[in-house]
């Protein structure tokens, strides 16, 4: 078996803050393969962003982490030094966010922009650099790339913004993609383009994304595996399938339930109790036992590891303890 | 005049409203924004209509107008026998009590340096004479409707959980026992969860009361979830109207067909072709002539860039504008105030 693109193991960010620590990220381990479309999906605070940042080192003061490996292509990025990560930041990961406004400088043209971050990366002549500028707007369908190369952000909409941020993104050929809620700005025709760019990336550069996002639509026809967060833990992991088809996990079951279907006209909602808990203030035992509908006396003691479900399906849940049998 | 039917609480005549911005030195130069281009709707008592579109296509100037938060530019609207744009201050004011709205979010619609009871007692003190243990025993029914206890009432705003803080929102707009409620996207803001929770409870108060919405979403899935009947706008116009089954089971419009496509849907087996639709909204101080579609139909003729379509009854209170529809024999054509 290949190794795989990145693995991230028992990562745990904290936060130091005024009023106590706030474990942001407790013991998450998952890995992505080369190619592969992976999905982060959970609700606000579950630590989907932070999970993302945390792969580029990233994370914000007060901040930080505190445990973990973070393997990629084969190195642990976690002692690099910060020229080493400057070089593995926009040249072998790189990252697109929700507001490609903000991300986008105002004062530079498109153009410009990509070019200034490919002259970082790489040494090419002028011209050349040039002429790969606009071959990368065109490859992510922009029209007109020789005019749009001269436009100012404000020019463009906010879906021919985001594709030029995905055109700055590829400028250094990078094998993963954090796309981090790249299509929550935008109307859903937009986003349905979006969608179908990064999926013919992945397609045709074999790039590998992990898409970060809290619509479980979204995942359920990008990605091809995904891991469900609950208030910085893993709940869930599986193939698409899996988690749609066959969730174990009473957190999984009752997010796809809540969901409004085509059938749904009349009936109330299937509701989960309660709400997330404060990274302050967490339960022990399992975090997600005080709104769970099949808690039992040993959820509120213990905090469930992953148990298998098939070789290709993790939840964290002691329902499943005896169905899978082995501990992490 | 048409006779207006019982069982109608709201009608809206050719609704235009037009913004004008000024721009350039001392605002010398100015645009014209037409955000609602002629538009016709009914609302029927107890039903629930849903709005759907996407950005700047009018569904929140829409909601506004029909409560008058803004006046159109042109138009009549009657809720309940009276033409509301004909009102003076005075009687406007009385008539706020029958229609109300509801927000995207709670956060900036609630004063954050008030508490949750009084925010709940404001609109009851400047409508009503309640007063004292009178005033707060109704404060207390509100929220206990709204699903909050008496431990939330002397919290503010910033201490209350998104889905709490919607909560809040709603019992204030209940107060006063309107009939009419416009909700402009009440669960956009909230996680999946709590959602489901706001969505279910919308339903009981509507069921409780016998309230009328309004409800303004561009996720269509839940629109279809609430909704009796669905308006699909594009551009400051309605392009299509149906009964939720309608809209979703047949729609005609190739823009709701590409909205209702374009929605992703949790199964990753749907197998769907989606209908990716070219280009961008077009600016709506600009819109395309003929049918302001036609910029992005992926079944444009010649006729659209020149006509606009007309509106065409294609089955039992369900019509779209399109001149894919033209072939119709020519009686189906229809008029608008007729049927709507």
């Amino acid at each position: 078996m290949n190794q795989p693109l990145l693995s991230v193991e028992d990562l745990h960010v904290r936060f130091r803050t005024p009023l106590g620590d706030v474990h942001a990220i407790r013991g998450i381990s998952f890995s992505i393969e080369r190619g592969q479309i992976m999905g982060l999906v959970g609700e606000t605070g579950c630590g989907k962003s932070m999970t993302g940042r945390s792969i580029l080192r990233l994370v914000p003061q007060p901040g930080e982490i505190t445990r973990g490996r973070i393997l990629f292509e084969g190195r642990d990025l976690m002692p690099l030094s910060e020229d080493e990560m400057h070089k593995i930041r926009g040249e072998r990961i790189a990252m697109i966010y929700q507001d490609p406004a903000a991300a986008l400088n105002p004062v530079f043209s498109i153009g410009q922009q990509i070019f200034m971050v490919m002259e970082q990366h790489q040494a090419n002549s002028d011209v050349d650099t040039r002429q790969r500028v606009i071959q990368l707007l065109e490859d992510v369908g922009l029209p007109e790339p020789m005019t749009l190369y001269n436009a100012y952000p404000h020019e463009l909409s906010g879906g021919m913004q985001q594709r030029a941020m995905i055109a700055m993104a590829l400028s250094s050929d990078p094998s993963l993609l954090i796309a981090d809620e790249p299509t929550t700005a935008l109307d859903v025709t937009i986003q349905a383009q979006i969608l179908d760019l990064l999926i013919t990336l992945q397609r045709s550069r074999g790039i590998s994304i992990l898409l970060i996002t809290h619509n479980l639509g979204i995942v359920a026809e990008t990605c091809q595996r995904v891991v469900v967060l609950y208030a910085g833990r893993i709940a869930e992991q599986g193939d698409v399938g899996d988690i749609f088809h066959r969730p174990h996990h009473p957190y999984t079951k009752g997010l796809l339930a809540a969901l409004p279907n085509p059938g749904s006209r009349g009936n109330a909602l299937n509701v989960i109790p309660g709400r997330v808990p404060s990274g302050l203030d967490l339960p022990p035992g399992c975090t997600f036992a005080p709104r769970c509908e099949y808690v039992m006396d040993h959820c509120s003691q213990h905090q469930p590891g992953l148990f298998t479900v098939s070789p290709s399906h993790e939840a964290a849940c002691f329902l499943h303890e005896e169905v899978g049998g082995k501990k992490p | 005049m048409i006779a207006i039917q019982e069982s109608t609480l709201l009608r809206a005549e050719k609704i235009s409203m037009e913004f004008v911005s000024r721009y350039g030195f001392l605002g010398r130069h100015q645009h014209r924004v037409r955000a609602l281009d002629s538009v016709d709707l009914e609302i029927q008592r107890g039903e629930t209509l849903g709005i759907v579109g996407e950005s700047g296509c009018g569904k929140t100037t829409l909601g506004r107008c029909l409560i008058r938060l803004i006046t159109p530019t042109a138009g009549r609207i009657v809720l309940d026998g009276v033409e509301i744009l004909a009102l003076d201050a005075s009687a406007l004011r009385h008539l706020r009590r029958e229609m109300q709205m509801v927000f995207q979010n709670p956060f900036s619609s609630l004063n954050p340096r008030m508490k949750v009871d009084d925010l709940v007692a404001e609109p009851l003190r400047t409508h009503t004479d309640l007063a004292g243990g009178a005033l707060e025993e109704r404060v207390e029914e509100l929220l206990v409707e709204v699903g909050l206890g008496a431990e939330h009432m002397k919290r503010h705003p910033h201490q209350l959980s998104g889905g709490q803080a919607q909560r809040v929102a709603l019992s204030r707009a209940l107060a006063l026992s309107p009939k009419f409620l416009v909700l402009d996207e009440p669960t956009s803001a909230l996680d999946v969860s709590v959602q489901a929770q706001i969505i279910n409870l919308l339903s009981q108060l509507q069921e409780r009361h016998g309230l009328t919405y309004l409800f303004i979403s561009h996720d269509l899935s839940v629109v279809r979830h609430i909704s009796d009947r669905i308006a699909v706008m594009y551009l400051g116009q309605i392009v299509e109207l149906a009964s939720s089954d309608a809209i979703f089971n047949s729609p005609q419009h190739p823009y709701t067909q590409a909205l209702i496509s374009s929605t992703p849907v949790p199964d990753p087996d749907s197998g769907r072709e989606r209908i990716i639709l070219e280009g961008n909204v077009p600016s709506p101080a600009n819109p395309p002539a003929g049918c302001r579609f036609h910029t992005r139909c992926p079944y444009v003729m010649d006729i659209c860039r020149r006509q606009e379509p007309k509106a065409h009854a294609v089955g039992e209170g369900h019509w779209a504008a399109c001149h894919l529809l033209d072939k119709a024999p020519s009686d189906s054509v229809i008029d608008l105030q007729l049927i709507n």
